[in-house]
């Protein structure tokens, strides 16, 4: 019994990490500039990854020198207080050894570099909107007092810097490769989270406050957007995507969409021919 | 050589015998019974027959999982409904409700050596108020609309609105029935607190109490001071959806409708929430903690090791739970640079934790391991806690939590920390203790044949399902589809998670059958078939009687630990046993 229990433990070392090695499930191939938290993660990896193995292979050696046999009595020790600070310490050391880099690109992720333009993505249940800055790089104001079918984010009609955003409703939002943005979040109705697998970043929409991360998106293609918190019975429904476009594709996209101001004269008009 | 097992002087009693309430009928006896080991059965029957509920529920949310849309009864809406509740139950009225009501009900008295809790009445209604909370959890299964399908955070302002299931009926009774439970539960808390801290017999320090002891103990602590958090924000939760007020709801458009709320703040909620649901995690692994030292230490001959350090690290990690919410919420919007604190305490905490593991596995090391069942659920637990404990340093690494939050990797771990693991030490705890309980052993084969399937199967389950999380799969999602992102052979995984799933589940019967055949056909036992050193296999009779001792209270010369100790006969001295040289 002992020895079979002990090659157990040893098969089950053994095989979670070729499970590791070689299953075919991995993180997806990143498209941001986020490879630091893959970074981190790979660290944490190989520094639990050995405290694992090593602990459970120590087991499994006790379980096996030490099992019960005719005669054997337990050694009596009951604290080696010198063994036990040295296994503190060693372990104190690990845990910084992870969180130093972790903290470091912590600070990396909240600190949005200057030259970020913002964009603004909407959360409703159950799909995703988008708006851009115009000309002056600015957002207008918004509130949920303002929603209505003819604005569905919410602008404020009264604020000048808001007439000129382009406002993408239940489209795709296209982003240019290698432009650093910052994403505000916004939430009309509960919490969603916008989340992107390839770029590693997601961030909740909090009803009530903004909520922001950026990133460079640094491979072009088409990406699905996911939400991240549940939102009720169409949460797992709640899909969009993100085109990244090399710098021409993007202009040329941007030329086709409307501005709010053109989107509110449309639906002005639309409302006197009825 | 240090003098933890050294028998002190022993101190006069602190508290004179008590005289108990003893039961005149049938009904006081094993209905209302004011009786802790009676209390704490009730409780463990009532505490496992709804886990059996979460159990059937999780079956067809894996069944869903792997065969997407082939069920008919698992509907988007039941499937966030069973989602919700087997989260709820299984953390909650399962694990909360046995190891405190049930385990502290049983082993406090025995353990410390008092007669009952200190105040059996107060003890015997937080029972009956623990049942109605099960009670209207299960009426809400009924009501229309059936059970909220909220997800087990119940996180406003999506529970209390029309978008989730059971916004009707189902949010209100999950509310009001966590408010009974914590009511029920403070009732019984206090018992355990105070009895462990007055009701000691001579001699009892607290530095001679069992890890178990000191595990529930530490438990109670943790959950009579988190629970209220639950609580108020459980009672402003009721207000929002009956009353109408705005505690955590801001201005809400939804189905383009502007609703009357406006001013609330919904990451409050969350703050409440976690300062509960964190140490919540704790009030479940302590005991659990508790059980596995003594349980190691039982079946390997050996003292467990460190056992200073080892209360304190109990002590440090209740302490610290309260500090370290946040990481639940890295990604929620809260103020940003909340992340480096929280990441700090939350990784600071693994120190302690880390340290409780090399001493169980230090206690094996020059030990004389019997490989009972009870030590075989005692190493599972090592194991999955390990993997558990090591997931939670990618998780409480602020930045390592961004891609992985809100994925299958999150209920991997949580799943291997807190779900499996203090499952294992139930069943340890179970197959250790079922001999004082009932007088008989439960039967060693098939307790074996539970442990293998139980442990592996579980394994094999969570460990793969950490892959699908860094894919990328989402977690709370009814049906995933055609994404590019995830390989199609990552199906062909969910299938076979959810094989082992069922077989796990259902290797339970084995469990049960075990349970019960053995109450009538198990082996004698006699009172300490393990040959343990703890007080609570040295009653007088076994199962112990009426008021646990029969005439005269036990005197404790000595700590619960005192295995193979040299130059002493047999390979145990019972705390209660007198130095053969009188103390000098
Ligand atoms: C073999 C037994 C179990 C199986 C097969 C199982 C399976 C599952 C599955 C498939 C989910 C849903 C994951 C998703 O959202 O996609 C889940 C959620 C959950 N489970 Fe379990 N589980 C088991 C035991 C437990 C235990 C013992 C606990 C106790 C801590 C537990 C606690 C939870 C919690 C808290 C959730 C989250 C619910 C939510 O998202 O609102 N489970 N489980
Ligand atoms: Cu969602
Ligand atoms: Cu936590």
């Amino acid at each position: 019994m002992a020895i079979a229990f002990a090659l157990i433990l040893v098969l089950v070392v053994v095989g979670s990490v070729l499970f590791h090695v070689l299953s075919p499930w991995w993180m997806t191939p990143i498209a941001s500039n986020w490879s630091y938290i893959d970074g981190t993660i790979t660290l944490t990896f190989w520094i639990t990854g050995i405290g694992y193995i090593a602990i459970i292979l120590f087991m499994a050696y006790c379980v096996f020198r030490f099992r019960h046999q005719e005669g054997r009595r337990a050694a009596y020790q009951p604290e080696n207080t010198k063994l036990e600070w040295a296994l503190g310490i060693g372990t104190t050391v690990a845990v910084l050894a992870l969180l130093g880099p972790g903290l470091v690109v912590w600070y990396q992720y909240i600190e949005v570099p200057k030259e970020a333009t913002e964009v603004e993505v909407v959360g409703q249940q159950w799909n995703w909107s988008f708006r851009l800055p115009g000309k002056n790089g600015l957002l207008g104001t918004s509130d949920p007092r303002y929603v209505s079918s003819d604005n569905p984010l919410g602008l404020n009609p009264n604020d000048p810097n808001g007439q000129d955003n382009v406002v993408i409703d239940g489209g795709e939002l296209h982003l240019a490769l290698g432009k650093p943005v910052k994403v505000l979040l916004r939430s009309i109705d509960v919490v969603h989270d916008f989340y992107v697998p390839e770029f590693r970043a997601k961030m909740d929409l909090m009803p009530g406050l903004v909520t922001y991360f950026w990133f460079t998106p640094t491979r072009t293609g088409t990406f699905e957007v996911l939400c991240a918190a549940f939102c009720g019975v169409g949460h797992d429904a709640m899909r969009g995507s993100v085109v990244v476009d090399n710098e021409s594709d993007y202009q040329t996209w941007l030329r086709k969409q409307h501005t709010f101001a053109e989107l509110s004269a449309r639906a002005k008009k639309a409302s006197l021919t009825r | 050589m240090v003098d933890i097992g050294a028998a002190e002087g022993i101190p006069p009693a602190e508290v004179e015998d008590v005289e108990l309430y003893h039961a005149k009928s049938w009904v006081t006896k094993y209905v209302f019974c004011q009786d802790a080991k009676v209390i704490a059965i009730q409780y463990s029957i009532t505490a496992i027959s709804i886990g059996l509920v979460a159990l059937v529920l999780s079956w067809l949310i894996r069944l869903q999982l792997a065969f997407p849309g082939t069920f008919s009864i698992v509907t988007p809406s039941n499937y966030y409904q069973f989602v919700t509740m087997h989260g709820m139950i299984m953390v909650i009225y399962l694990l909360t409700a046995l190891f405190l009501g049930g385990f502290g009900n049983y082993l406090i008295p025995l353990m410390v050596g008092a007669r009952d809790m200190v105040f059996p009445y107060v003890n015997m209604l937080s029972y009956w108020v623990y049942l109605l909370a099960v009670v209207v959890l299960v009426a809400s299964f009924f009501a229309p609309g059936g059970p909220t399908g909220a997800g087990w955070t119940l996180y406003p302002p999506q529970a209390i609105l029309e978008g989730t299931p059971g916004r009707q009926w189902g949010i209100i009774l999950m509310l009001v029935s966590l408010i009974l439970f914590i009511i029920g539960f403070t009732m019984g808390g206090l018992n355990y607190v105070v009895t462990v801290l007055q009701g000691r017999t001579r001699g009892m320090t607290m530095m001679r109490l069992p890890l178990t002891v000191w595990g529930i103990f530490t438990a109670t602590i943790l959950a009579l001071l988190a629970f209220p958090a639950l609580f108020v924000a459980s009672v402003m939760m009721l207000f929002d959806r009956v009353l109408g007020t705005s505690f955590f709801m801001p201005a809400i458009v939804a189905a383009g409708e502007h609703l009357k709320y406006g001013g609330g703040s919904p990451i409050l909620f969350q703050h409440l929430f976690w300062f509960f649901g964190h140490p919540e995690v704790y009030i479940v692994a302590l005991p659990a903690f508790g059980i596995v030292s003594d349980l190691i230490s039982v079946h390997s001959r050996k003292n467990i090791f460190g056992y200073r350090m080892m209360v304190w690290a109990l002590v440090a990690i209740a302490v610290l739970s309260f500090i370290v919410w946040g990481h639940h919420m890295y990604i929620s919007g809260m103020n940003p640079p909340f992340g480096f604190f929280f990441a700090t305490s939350t990784l600071i905490i693994a120190v302690p934790t880390a340290i409780k593991v090399y001493n169980w596995v230090l206690t094996l090391w020059r030990g004389d391991i019997h490989l009972t069942v009870p030590m075989l659920f005692a190493l599972g637990f090592i194991v999955t806690f390990v993997n558990g404990g090591i997931t939670g340093l990618f998780l409480g690494n602020v930045i390592v939590d961004v891609p992985l939050s809100a994925t299958m990797f999150v209920v991997a771990h949580f799943h291997m920390v807190m779900g499996i693991a203090p499952i294992l030490v139930v069943f340890g705890g179970i197959y250790h203790w079922y001999p004082k309980i009932t007088g008989r052993m439960l039967n060693e084969r098939l307790g074996q044949i539970h442990f293998w399937i139980t442990f592996l199967g579980a394994y094999l389950i969570y460990f793969p399902m950490h892959y699908l999380g860094f894919i990328g799969v989402p977690r709370r999602y009814y049906e995933l589809g055609e994404t590019a992102f995830v390989p199609a052979s990552a199906a062909t995984l969910n299938v076979a998670i959810t094989a082992a799933a069922l077989i796990v589940g259902a290797a339970q019967t084995v469990f049960f059958f075990n349970v019960i055949w053995s109450l009538y056909k198990g082996k004698l036992a006699g009172g300490n078939p393990w040959r343990a050193a703890s007080l609570e296999w040295q009653t007088p009779e076994t199962p112990p009687g009426h008021g646990n001792w029969g005439k005269e209270l036990p005197v404790v010369y000595r700590w619960a630990y005192d295995y193979s100790v040299p130059g002493a006969g047999q390979d145990f001295l019972p705390q209660n046993q007198p130095p053969a040289i009188p103390a000098r």
